[in-house]
């Protein structure tokens, strides 16, 4: 993975810039030493470090402002980081670039139940915007599997999704507003309370842009009232392509379950060592979860059953209670973990349509026989978000390479048969450059465009998302320092 | 209220529709983007040259399975939700006919449903057109075909172009394909119905009922008939378990009717605007916080008006050539003249906003002849 070479000159202005930060910023908000910085080398791609030239943690949307205009006046690239979980090198900081961090704003702004939205600061983790307005009988719907840690900032600049998207959608679709500071030190507002923005959606076009058009620093969110309550049914087949056949009969039968989750025999066997689920011997299961009272939920159950009894089951485990829901997602909870002990692993993140699930899974073994890596899949089968897992062995030389190869290949698949390479995880450095696969050049011409509208200088995340050649000339132009008018330049 | 021509250019393809807007562009024709022709809203084009697109018609892939459904722009809006009906699944969010308030006629295609994010009622549970929206192509006033999102449900690869092209009513290029996440058609649907409560009683039980669990997926009040509506749609026993169950808990703010039958018609009526339909004058829509619905109806006189989404959509029809945003200038949100002469028939953006928005059109039209003058 190539990163651009730091610039030198910047570098050596360190001490000026440091000293400019702490004019604007409070006692201790400003780290730079040689063995502090190191904290923010890596986010959760721990393959790629490199620490950042200095990190600051400014508290309000006006400390950001400041931070901002300093870096812009000094020409500093800046990198914004929440809370360092990106699986795809998002955070990932260069030698010459200012690490922003917004784990300092944490408060609740605003909560409104008649209006059903909450207002945070965005360094707020997202389990903790439920846990504000849980006690009251609403929760905050995307959740990822990293919800502990995870800031809402970066759940906004990567559009993350979760289990439960199915159904209430990602990120995007819970997003009423934002405070963002552009890297020119301008605070802007976009949307609110209300529904729909008026002119373009710029609010749309800010999330999953992976920290490139500005700094979020605050967020209004679509809360919902809980459902009555929950609960799955766990179907064990003895092949992937029946597993798949009966999602898309489920989706077909009219039935919109909150989630349907996806794991193949590698995984299961791997989940039954670690965390003694009990899942049934066999090739595929699922798990499928509805939502409702008590009534609802059996409805919608024995349909699932009825649909799934038509592809001979290995066996259909209904949930009863809360204890045996728990018992079904134990295994599916601990997946990540499991494969972490037995094995160095690699999580893609492609997605493919729902219909050529059986042939993508039996590509990938075959891919997996060539490469000479085990591949296990878990994923959220419902909307063909795919996580395959290649397993691998850090310490052994080569094994990454052959690894990230095999992982390219795999993408490429997703988006042969009409997918896409990153369907919650966002591009980073870690798809960077594979983008060449999705989209031509006309395509990245138009993306990249809207960063010289939002960041004319690339000094904000500037080495992510887009393959360096695409943008080198724009990011070779910010060595000389210009403050663009880009209002008269409109006019 | 348009500058009449009477060139018509209509590609068949999106290749020919790519060579005629480059030779538009190379010689600034300005073009006019028509696709029914029914929602002729915003503020008047100034155009060269129709560019229809009616030619560029057809669904190109439908997996009811995996709940996608992909078609050209000119596609009719009939054409799509019947082959969807067909299925037993519809568009989520129930886009609205503009045909009823705007006095026209014509064939409503999917590119103007995206280009206007046209959304009805239950965009308050699933969102807007554009929440539906998982895939574009279109050509840029360049001339550029470009693809963007695709035609699977979760896409983070890049940035989001989809949801920047749905509502650009054709400012940042002409939509050559569009590409959906559809939902299965509720089997069965009720309605409550509560009759003669005021608008500020009216929109409080609104937000009782979407703070309940029971996934309510319209709720609408109509002042002319007093009626405030609360939809709840799903599988046959669940809906009336969940209709009985709200009925009880609202029963303090008043009795609700329950209508079983079918109750599609007063759905669409609400997503028209029918109340407002008759009758002379200017017509508005306006996004709020639900709460400040009855409080912008008050500011602006208290003229016919309509809710939906809980309030947060406010209908209004005022005397022709009312100034209405400095009457409700103090609530956040938008106001868009439908029907009517204003000059700005879509709400001024304040500075930082508006600068970025200029910007995004000079790098998606740099010579703005692409539905000249409409938005901005
Ligand atoms: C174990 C594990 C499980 C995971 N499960 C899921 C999952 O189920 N679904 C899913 O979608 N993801 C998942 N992820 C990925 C990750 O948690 C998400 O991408 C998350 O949203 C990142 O949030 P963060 O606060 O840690 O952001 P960071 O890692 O700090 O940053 C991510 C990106 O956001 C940008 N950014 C950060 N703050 C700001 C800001 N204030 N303004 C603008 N840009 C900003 C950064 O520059 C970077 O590009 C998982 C990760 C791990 C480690
Ligand atoms: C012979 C004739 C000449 C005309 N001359 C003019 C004229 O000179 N100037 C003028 O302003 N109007 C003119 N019109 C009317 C004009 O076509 C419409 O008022 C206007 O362009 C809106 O389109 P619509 O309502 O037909 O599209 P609808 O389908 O109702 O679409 C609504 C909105 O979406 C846009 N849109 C539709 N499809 C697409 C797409 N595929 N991609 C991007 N955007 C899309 C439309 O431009 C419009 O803004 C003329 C009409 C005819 C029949």
């Amino acid at each position: 993975m190539q990163m651009p070479d730091p610039n030198q000159a910047i570098i050596a202005r360190k001490a000026h810039l440091v000293a400019r930060l702490k004019q604007v910023l409070p006692e201790g908000a400003v780290i730079h030493s040689d063995n502090e910085v190191r904290a923010y080398e890596c986010d959760a791609l721990t393959a790629y470090k490199c620490p950042p030239l200095a990190a600051v943690l400014p508290a309000t949307t006006a400390q950001v402002a400041a931070v901002l205009r300093i870096c812009h006046e000094e020409a500093v690239p800046v990198v914004p980081r929440g809370s360092g979980t990106s699986l795809a090198g998002g955070a990932l900081p260069t030698a010459d670039a200012v690490i922003l961090g917004v784990a300092r704003l944490t408060e609740v702004i605003e909560t409104d139940y008649d209006n059903r939205f909450i207002r945070v600061q965005t360094g707020r983790t997202n389990l903790s915007v439920t846990g504000a307005v849980e006690q009251d009988g609403f929760f905050y719907a995307p959740d990822p599997s990293s919800q502990l840690a995870c800031a809402i900032a970066g759940n906004i600049a990567m559009n993350s999704g979760g289990a439960h998207c199915l159904k209430y959608g990602v990120t995007t679709n819970n997003l009423l507003g934002v405070t963002m500071v552009t890297m020119e030190g301008e605070i802007v507002e976009i949307g609110g309370a209300h529904m729909d923005s008026g002119g373009y959606d710029l609010l749309g076009l800010i999330c999953g842009s992976e920290g490139q058009l500005g700094v979020v620093t605050e967020a209004t969110l679509r809360i919902i009232a809980k459902p009555e309550g929950a609960r799955p049914i766990l179907l064990a087949f003895d092949a992937n392509e029946v597993a798949g056949a009966c999602v898309s009969d489920i989706i077909r039968a009219g039935l919109l379950p909150v989630a349907i989750e996806f794991m193949d025999r590698p995984c299961i066997a791997a989940c039954e060592r670690f965390a003694q689920a009990g899942y049934p011997d066999c090739e595929a299961l699922l798990i499928v979860e509805v939502e409702g009272s008590d009534a609802e939920i059996d409805e919608q159950l024995a349909k699932i059953k009825a649909i799934a009894a038509t592809h001979d089951p290995v066996e259909m485990r209904e949930s009863k209670s809360e204890a045996e829901s728990a018992a079904i997602w134990a295994g599916r909870k601990a997946a990540f973990g499991a494969m972490g002990q037995i094995n160095d692993y690699m999580c893609l993140d492609g997605t493919i349509p729902v219909s050529e699930l059986p042939f993508v899974l039996r590509r990938i073994r075959e891919l997996s026989a060539e490469f000479g890596l085990d591949v296990a899949n878990v994923f959220h089968a419902g909307d063909g978000n795919m996580h395959p897992l290649i397993l691998f062995d850090a310490n052994k030389p080569g094994d990454l390479n052959t690894c990230e190869a095999l992982g390219a290949e795999i993408l490429k698949l997703c988006v042969e048969v009409g997918g896409c390479l990153t369907g919650e995880h966002g591009v980073g450095i870690e798809k960077r450059d594979l983008m060449h696969v999705q989209f031509d050049a006309a395509d990245l011409e138009m993306q990249v465009r809207v960063k010289d509208v939002f960041d004319p200088g690339w000094l904000l995340n500037p080495a992510k998302v887009f393959p360096l050649d695409a943008t080198e000339a724009r990011r070779a132009a910010r060595d000389v320092p210009q403050r663009q008018t880009q209002d008269a330049a409109i006019a | 209220m348009n500058d009449v021509t009477d060139t018509v250019l209509t590609p068949d393809t999106e290749q020919q529709l790519a060579e005629m807007v480059r030779a538009a562009h190379a010689q600034r024709t300005r073009l006019a983007i028509r696709g029914g022709g029914t929602r002729p809203y915003g503020n008047p084009v100034r155009a060269d040259a129709v560019l229809q697109t009616s030619g560029l018609s057809g669904i190109t892939l439908y997996d009811p399975g995996a709940l996608t459904l992909v078609a050209r722009a000119g596609t009719p809006l009939a054409e799509v939700e019947a082959a969807l009906a067909a299925e037993g699944q519809m568009l989520p969010f129930e886009p609205m006919d503009h045909q009823g308030i705007l006095g026209t006629t014509g064939t409503p295609t999917i590119g103007g449903v995206v280009a206007t994010n046209a959304s009805g009622p239950r965009r308050l549970k699933v969102g807007a057109c554009r929440d539906s929206l998982i895939g574009v192509r279109f050509v840029t006033g360049e001339g550029h075909v470009v693809k963007n999102g695709g035609r699977v449900m979760k896409n983070v690869t890049g940035y989001d172009l989809v949801k920047l092209m749905a509502g650009s009513h054709g400012t940042l290029g002409v939509l050559s394909e569009v590409s959906f996440k559809v939902l299965p058609k509720p089997q069965s649907v009720a309605t409550l119905v509560w009759s003669g409560l005021d608008d500020g009683a009216a929109v409080a039980l609104l937000a009782a009922a979407m703070r309940s669990p029971y996934d309510v997926s319209g709720a609408a009040h109509d002042p002319a008939s007093g009626r405030t509506l609360v939809r709840i749609e799903g599988l046959e026993q669940s809906v009336s378990y969940r209709a009985q169950a709200l009925s009880q808990d609202l029963s303090s703010r008043g009795a609700a009717q329950i209508i079983e039958d079918d109750s599609a018609a007063i759905w669409a009526d609400i997503r028209d605007a029918r109340p407002l339909c008759d009758g002379q004058g200017d017509i508005w829509r306006i996004c709020v916080k639900p709460s400040d619905g009855p409080r912008v109806v008050a500011a602006a006189g208290g003229h016919p008006a309509l809710y939906d989404w809980q309030g947060g959509l406010v209908w209004l029809r005022m005397p022709q050539g009312t100034v209405l945003r400095d009457r409700i200038a103090e609530y956040p949100g938008h106001a868009t003249l439908m029907r009517g002469t204003d000059k700005r028939a879509f709400q001024p953006e304040p500075m930082p906003v508006a600068r970025l928005s200029q910007g995004l059109r000079t790098q998606f039209d740099p010579r703005g002849i692409l539905n000249s003058g409409k938005m901005i």
